[in-house]
């Protein structure tokens, strides 16, 4: 029993300093022309945590993860992931809303390029094969993505991102687009695969209950400012509806709506 | 039943067209009675005549396909690419669209004389804009957000190519396909008319002088028969390179 314990203690060491990357920002700005969207964040994520980031349309949280994700750059300030200020893409997945799968393609070419940075070989149809054994799509290899449901899409685009085994994953609303109970499941699987894999995880959404579902940390932001930092301490796997998690959905929506 | 359904109309049509014909109500000179076509059909492919000036025109017509549609399928993709190409020559390209050009003929006549390469120009010419526009259109309306995912997935600038924007850009080449293969047919039919010593429209037209009516028919006959035959290719690739999509794979 004590073994176990230690063993899952090192798992969890070896899987935080192996896995994930931290991320630091220090004084990052980004303007689009005269506009200014976000005004000097300074922000330091843990490697391994699982972080949130909540607040109304056009608060800038979109443009964050945008930065994190390498497909914009900061006008000023810098950002660095282990430590490092560049180099580091291939390191970053994004996962937008939309499930973005090449339709042109059957479910494994898809998966396949998440790999785009890799040099082609057998190891690719393996590791494909594998990222949609995660997401429980086994089997669909051949289909078309035309004829799967969102849900389904929406889980290649997830095995698309962690086929190249990314040290941080960023999700961009990935599932505003989804049917309700589509939704729960996905959080489920999402979370699984993070406590897996050890990544990063970065989620921007417009649903505080999703964000106090999932995150180890609730990052709210306001026009461009990080207003409200709240670490969220319950165990996992959370219950719906458990009080706790209420009241902390309480406290953010309260900041949201300004009462 | 339901299969045999369309046929009755034009069956019907062609025995009206022969009892016509044979009660006299029809004049020979009009038009020939289908046996006479078939007839006719039938001598000019044992002479061998058929069959050669089949080849001379469909080589006409496809050596002026290959370089018309592949100048155009090169400028649209390039225009479609670089902003700073398109900028260049697309204002240019989209006036001299407008010039018909069946209306040059005489000037192509001028500068070519009656050979093999005034027809090659017209039809080259003539199945240019088809493909370049289209082509163009094609590229243009890829999806933004299918590029965006393949550059932030690390994707290469020919990966970008081969596997989102020559995919995106494809059912929109194939419309420009299937146009241009039209236009090419009917410029070949023209050129041929004016001006030829060989080919299926120089055999309608040396036909006319000698007044058999019967192989005029089977000239023309021939013409909408390599339409259908180019068309229904066009169909078939179409159907294999866009069958991930689910409006093409129940064609």
């Amino acid at each position: 029993m004590n073994v176990s314990i230690q063993h899952q203690q090192r798992a969890a060491e070896t899987r935080i300093s192996s896995n994930g990357a931290s991320v630091s920002l220090r004084g990052v700005t980004k303007s689009f022309g005269a506009q200014k969207v976000l005004h000097g964040i300074d922000l330091d994520i843990q490697a391994g945590q699982f972080v949130a980031i909540v607040g109304r349309s056009g608060c800038g949280k979109s443009t964050l993860l945008r930065l994190l994700a390498g497909l914009d750059q900061p006008t000023t300030g810098q950002l660095m992931i282990d430590g490092l200020s560049g180099g580091w893409r291939d390191h970053v997945r994004l996962m937008f809303q939309e499930p973005r799968l090449l339709p042109w393609q059957r479910v494994a070419a898809n998966v396949d390029v998440g790999l785009s940075h890799a040099p082609s070989g057998p190891d690719r149809r393996r590791l494909a094969q594998e990222a949609l054994d995660q997401v429980g799509l086994s089997g669909r290899e051949q289909d078309w993505p035309a004829i799967l449901s969102g849900g389904q899409r929406q889980r290649v685009a997830l095995a698309r991102a962690l086929v190249s085994h990314p040290r941080i994953l960023a999700f961009d609303e990935p599932l505003g687009a989804l049917d309700a109970l589509t939704r729960i499941e996905m959080q489920a699987l999402i979370e699984q695969v993070w406590e897996d894999k050890g990544f990063t995880a970065i989620v921007v959404t417009h649903d505080v209950s999703e964000a106090v579902a999932l995150a180890d940390r609730i990052l709210l932001l306001d026009a461009g400012r990080v207003e409200m930092d709240i670490a969220v301490d319950l165990p996992r796997p959370r219950r719906r509806g458990d009080p706790a998690a209420a009241a902390i959905e309480g406290r953010i929506l309260d900041r949201l709506l300004g009462r | 039943m339901k299969r045999l359904l369309p046929w009755i109309v034009p069956f019907g049509l062609l025995l009206a067209w022969q009892a016509a014909s044979q009660t006299g109500l029809l004049a020979d000179q009009i038009m020939p009675a289908p046996t006479a076509v078939a007839e006719a059909a039938w001598r000019v492919t044992r002479s061998g005549e058929l069959v050669r000036d089949i080849w001379v025109s469909a080589s006409r017509a496809f050596g002026g396909f290959a370089v018309g549609g592949g100048i155009g399928f090169a400028l649209g993709m390039l225009n479609g690419l670089s902003g700073l190409s398109e900028k260049l020559t697309d204002s240019t390209l989209q006036m001299v669209r407008n010039i018909p050009h069946l209306a040059l003929i005489p000037l192509v006549i001028l500068w070519f004389g009656i050979g093999e390469e005034a027809k090659l120009f017209l039809v080259a010419l003539g199945v240019f804009f088809p493909i370049y526009v289209n082509t163009l259109h094609g590229v243009r309306s890829v999806d933004r957000q299918l590029l965006e995912m393949g550059r932030a997935y690390g994707m290469s600038e020919s990966a970008i190519f081969w596997r989102v924007v020559f995919p995106g850009a494809l059912p929109s080449i194939f419309v420009g396909l299937r146009y241009g293969l039209g236009i090419m047919w009917l410029t070949l039919i023209v050129a041929e008319t004016i001006s030829a010593s060989s080919g299926i429209g120089f055999m309608a037209m040396n036909a006319r002088e000698f007044m058999m009516v019967d192989v005029v028919v089977v000239s023309i006959l021939i013409y909408a028969a390599l339409g259908k035959l180019a068309d229904s290719v066009a169909r078939l690739l179409e159907r294999t390179c866009l069958s991930w999509n689910p409006v093409y794979a129940e064609l």
